[in-house]
């Protein structure tokens, strides 16, 4: 997706939580708290009175596979709010993704084929659409296998 | 100070019990204890009692007899019930109590729980898109450790075909009926890398067990193994818990080797001194990873020691011989003790059927939501 085509989209959907991610001149980030007193990274930012311990930071929109699963069944409402069914709801993968120097994050994982995913492999961010059972879209993130 | 011993020791089954509550299987379980001892009610000095889904422990009051006696609802999720046993621990051993009764027990309902974001302090979106299912963080920690250690799926597939195998020898257990590997590795995939028969359920049952200081014990005429160590400890920066939208990259210690690395210091064994151990199994991985975790093996060497047959009845080291919860299910007041209980059977040697010869430490480690863990250390 080019960057005006997100920056449209974005438009269209508002995010899915204020303070998440950001889409900047050269891509999506995510954005995390870096907490004041010793550093220590955290996804997403705490709210709250807690908050104030922390200043946004920039997360890296590229980082490594730390490890997966593959949801193969739709899972609970609540508070799953997807708007698929039994019958139509496709798995997904998810996983965690080490952000280099940062934090690890967790993300649901795009990937055409989940026999594809391997540990320690390259990931990209990016912003998609995500149906709510409310016939609302929002956007949300995924991480990708960069190609 | 006191020494501790576990002199009585009941159960309900566990699994499924229609028309009979948690509150009545909890009854049961105690009055068995009493039963296995020989004493009533009355002569319990103290008792800490859970239930996470089955209402106030203290509700069994009544049924027992109002005499008066201090008890204390214990609540400290998934490991309830060795919390409960470790309460007691102390009453006996700071001199306080001669002798009491830790008991638990919980009915939850069918299938996995329904979590809400906002009580477990997190946005409403990580539960919107999907991401908050306790199976995904069991399969998201085994994949990356099958991945760090050489660890295969058929290996997961042992640890489930043991737990049926054993179920099988156990009265109080709930799967009762053997389920090959092969079965188990093809069976419907949950979560991967774990399938349907690699998961415990939520279930029933409720378990007693009866404490005594060395003098009273000695006074009633009664045996029993001794806790030669009990710890309960909570996860630390770096810990891999369940609903963590992150994590940091410098890892840090399980609450699990944190509790284990206490009660082996207390207890003053080594983990080669271990002869049966009944450690958490919420799901194969779980139990994997938990050999490591308690000291039992070095990481990856559960694959060869699986493999060979040493976890089974009648390897080097036989682990969960009732089935641990893959057979029993994990009605969660009672679960910690049930694994207590069973090392109890173990050390007076009546597990008949499942029997360790010469068993004479027993270990036993719960572990669960928010991230605690539990270990006791029983000396026959």
């Amino acid at each position: 997706m080019s960057l005006s085509a997100a920056a449209a989209q974005e438009a269209d959907t508002p995010p899915m939580a204020a303070n998440l991610f950001e889409i900047a001149a050269d891509g999506p980030h995510l954005i995390g708290g870096r907490r004041k007193s010793d550093g220590r990274v955290v996804f997403p930012t705490p709210s709250g009175a807690e908050g104030q311990k922390y200043e946004a930071v920039k997360l890296a929109s590229e980082g490594k596979l730390w490890s997966y699963t593959i949801q193969r069944f739709r899972p609970k409402s609540p508070p799953y709010m997807g708007a698929d069914d039994e019958k139509t709801f496709q798995p997904f993968a998810l996983g965690y993704i080490e952000l280099p120097g940062q934090v690890i994050v967790e993300s649901r994982i795009e990937v055409d084929t989940f026999a594809r995913l391997k540990i320690g492999m390259p990931m990209r961010l990016a912003i998609v659409p995500f149906a709510r059972a409310d016939g609302k879209t929002v956007s949300s993130y995924v991480f990708r296998p960069v190609q | 100070m006191s020494e501790v011993h576990i002199v009585g020791a009941g159960i309900h089954p566990f699994g499924r019990t229609d028309g009979r509550s948690g509150l009545d299987q909890g009854i049961y379980a105690v009055r068995e204890a009493l039963a296995d001892v020989g004493l009533e009610w009355k002569d319990m000095q103290f008792a800490f009692g859970g239930s996470s889904a089955a209402g106030s422990a203290d509700a069994m009051l009544p049924h027992l007899g109002l005499t008066g006696v201090q008890f204390i609802n214990v609540a400290n999720g998934c490991a309830t019930g060795g919390s409960s046993l470790l309460s007691g621990y102390w009453a006996i051993k700071s001199g306080e109590f001669d002798i009491g009764i830790v008991t638990g027990f919980d009915k939850h309902p069918r299938g996995a729980f329904n979590p809400d974001p906002e009580a477990s302090g997190l946005p409403r979106w990580y539960g919107d898109v999907g991401m908050m299912l306790t199976t995904q963080f069991f399969a998201l920690k085994i994949q990356r450790y099958m991945s760090l250690y050489g660890i295969t799926p058929m290996t997961l597939a042992r640890v489930a075909e043991k737990a049926f195998e054993n179920g099988s020898k156990t009265p109080h257990a709930w799967r009762r009926e053997p389920v090959d590997a092969k079965t188990i590795l093809q069976a419907q995939m949950l979560s991967d890398p774990l399938t349907k028969y690699m998961f415990c359920s939520p279930a029933e049952g409720g378990a007693a067990l009866i404490l005594a200081s060395d003098k009273k014990m000695r006074e009633l005429g009664l045996k029993g193994p001794r806790v030669l160590g009990a710890a309960v400890r909570t996860r630390v920066n770096g810990s891999f818990e369940v609903f963590s939208p992150s994590l940091d990259i410098e890892r840090g210690p399980s609450p699990t080797e944190i509790a284990s690395k206490a009660a082996y210091e207390m207890a003053g064994v080594a983990p080669t001194d271990i002869d049966v151990a009944q450690i958490q199994d919420t799901e194969s991985g779980a139990e994997v990873m938990h050999m490591a975790e308690n000291g039992l093996c070095q990481n990856g060497e559960q694959e060869k020691l699986i493999a060979d047959g040493e976890t089974r009845l009648g390897g080097k080291l036989p682990i969960n011989t009732d089935g641990g919860c893959l057979a029993c299910g994990e009605p969660i007041g009672a679960s910690g003790l049930r694994q207590v209980y069973e090392n109890v059977q173990q050390l007076r040697g009546r597990a008949e059927g499942r029997q360790v010869e010469n068993a004479n430490i027993g270990y036993s480690q719960v572990y669960g939501a928010p991230g605690l863990s539990a270990v006791a250390i029983l000396a026959a």
